[in-house]
């Protein structure tokens, strides 16, 4: 069953309240997705007034989370939904803790640029960009993965998590050399290093999304299992 | 770490001593109509087990096969084995009677005799013929109250039956079926007819009463079965498709009829 449509109870309405569940989360995802890029942005042209739209935009992804749970216990308690329907709820109800937090650490390094604190050089201003477009693009393919319920996008995802440490690692070891030469600049320093982390780890939310996914779609919990085990899991579930 | 209290031992992991029936290849013709194809399925002791499926897929007749009440019906053909105790009750030299008196039976409608309602409960003791009236009395007692009715109805054990609530009823039912201390317990969906409270006070009981008896249970109400089984089993048809932990069943089913059956999808 690794494809489940649901879209075919008996019942109707109930078919139209998964449905509007579903686009809410992706509501909320292409929220994020839009301050993630206004954040790049702000950082590519230093822009303060857009960082701080971004700050005061998070506000309305916390609501849309708020909201969207709300949904999902009204779900809970009025259809008392089993098996994939089930797990349906719980994973959208998971998966809007891990957008909002999303949002959190994409507000974290928008608060930066608009304090003036987020001062980098050209170079590792590039490196961050192209940090910033892989995010981008990991996120993109969360949220898709996510729309179609595809497991196997989902489990291809969650490799470009590599490529997002990897680069990572590259600015901080350029960090680091930059900040033994040049001390007295530590607060920017340090606020660079935390937004940096802050982009980082949005990768790490969008493999959790993956996770749910998975789960969603095959009742595999891949959580805390080893990368072997994991691929070996979702071989079985993609191959028929 | 133990967080959670609830758990039920998986299917596979039980030994033998832990299973009260064990269904081997039970099939059933009625009129000649296959009611039931090949089923196989091992029931654990003292548990609740739930058989769940729309109607006019044999539960009934599934449930019947276990005190061999299918055998009421004139064209009748079973085959396969039904071993309880190590006995095949499908056995031809197999006591019926005896088989009747261990294994209980509750029907959907609560159905008392137009009697009082300590007859009611001593009805089946009576009909035995070897007990005094002091230990009648003393079963009656302990029968009202492992059906949770006793201090309702022990100031009237006199009245006529019939003036008790339709909850009250299905306990006498319980009550009846318990003064001769079945192994087994089989529930055919004992709460269709009463209120949401009447049936709390039912599935209540039969958590406390499965710590000494094998609680088999056919229900309309998946919520029900997902709430107080322990184990359940999913018939399409005449055929078992699936048959698991309710834990299992009601949050990853294996196959597509069980989660279309669940979820309420079209079959
Ligand atoms: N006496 C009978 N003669 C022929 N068919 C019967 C008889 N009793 C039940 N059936 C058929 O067997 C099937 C299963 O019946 P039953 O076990 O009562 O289903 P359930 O309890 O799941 O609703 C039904 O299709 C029913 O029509
Ligand atoms: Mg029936």
């Amino acid at each position: 069953m690794a494809h489940i449509d649901f879209n075919t109870h008996i019942s109707v309405s109930f078919n139209k309240e998964l449905e509007d569940l579903r686009n809410a989360v992706l509501v909320m995802g292409g929220e994020v997705e839009q301050q993630l890029l206004n954040v790049i942005q702000a950082i590519q042209f230093n822009e303060a007034s857009r960082a701080e739209k971004v700050v005061l935009n998070d506000m309305r992804i916390n609501q849309l989370e708020v909201e969207i749970d709300k949904e999902c216990l009204r779900i809970l308690a009025t259809r008392n939904p089993t098996a994939s329907d089930l797990r349906l709820v719980m994973t959208v109800s998971k998966t809007t803790t891990d957008i909002e937090r999303m949002g959190d650490e994409i507000a974290r390094v928008a608060k930066y640029i608009s304090q003036g604190i987020f001062q980098i050089d050209e170079q590792i201003k590039l490196n961050t960009i192209v940090l910033g477009e892989e995010i981008i693009k990991m996120m993109q393919k969360t949220f898709d993965a996510f729309a179609r319920q595809d497991v196997q996008s989902a489990a291809l995802v969650f490799e470009r998590d590599d490529i997002i440490d990897a680069k990572y690692e590259h600015i901080m070891l350029m960090l680091k050399d930059r900040l033994r030469h040049e001390v007295e600049q530590l607060d920017n320093w340090l606020a660079i290093m935390s937004g940096l982390r802050a982009l980082e780890r949005i990768g790490d939310h969008c493999k959790n999304l993956c996770e749910y996914i998975i789960y969603l779609a095959g009742g595999q919990d891949i959580r805390h299992t080893s990368t072997k085990k994991m691929q070996k899991k979702i071989k079985a579930l993609i191959s028929p | 770490m133990n967080l959670f209290s609830r758990k039920t031992t998986p299917l596979k992991k039980l030994t033998p001593e832990n299973i009260a029936v064990n269904i081997e290849s039970l099939s059933v013709e009625l009129n000649n109509k296959v009611v039931l194809d090949n089923i196989s399925m091992r029931i654990p002791a003292y548990s609740i087990t739930s058989i769940i499926g729309q109607s006019g897929c044999g539960k009934t007749t599934l449930l019947n096969s276990m005190n061999r009440m299918n055998e009421l019906i004139t064209d009748h053909k079973i085959t396969g084995h039904i071993w309880m105790d190590k006995r095949d009750i499908n056995h031809k030299r197999e006591n019926v009677a005896r088989l009747r008196t261990n294994v209980g039976m509750v029907f959907q409608q609560p159905n008392p005799f137009p009697m009082t309602i300590y007859e009611n409960v001593g009805f089946g003791l009576k009909l035995q013929q070897q007990y005094s009236r002091r230990q009648i009395d003393d079963a009656i007692e302990k029968a009202l109250i492992n059906a949770g009715l006793w201090d309702e109805v022990k100031d009237r054990l006199h009245e006529p039956a019939m003036i008790l609530s339709g909850g009250q009823q299905q306990r006498l039912m319980i009550a009846r079926a318990l003064a001769l201390k079945p192994q087994i317990l089989l529930l055919d969906e004992p709460t269709s007819a009463l209120d949401p409270l009447a049936t709390l006070f039912i599935e209540e009981l039969m958590q406390s009463l499965k710590q000494h008896t094998t609680i088999v249970m056919v229900t309309h109400n998946m919520q029900q079965a997902a709430r107080i089984s322990d184990y359940t089993a999913f018939i399409h048809k005449g055929e078992l498709i699936e048959y698991t932990d309710s834990d299992s069943l009601f949050t990853q089913p294996k196959h597509k009829q069980t989660e279309d059956y669940i979820t309420g999808r079209y079959g």
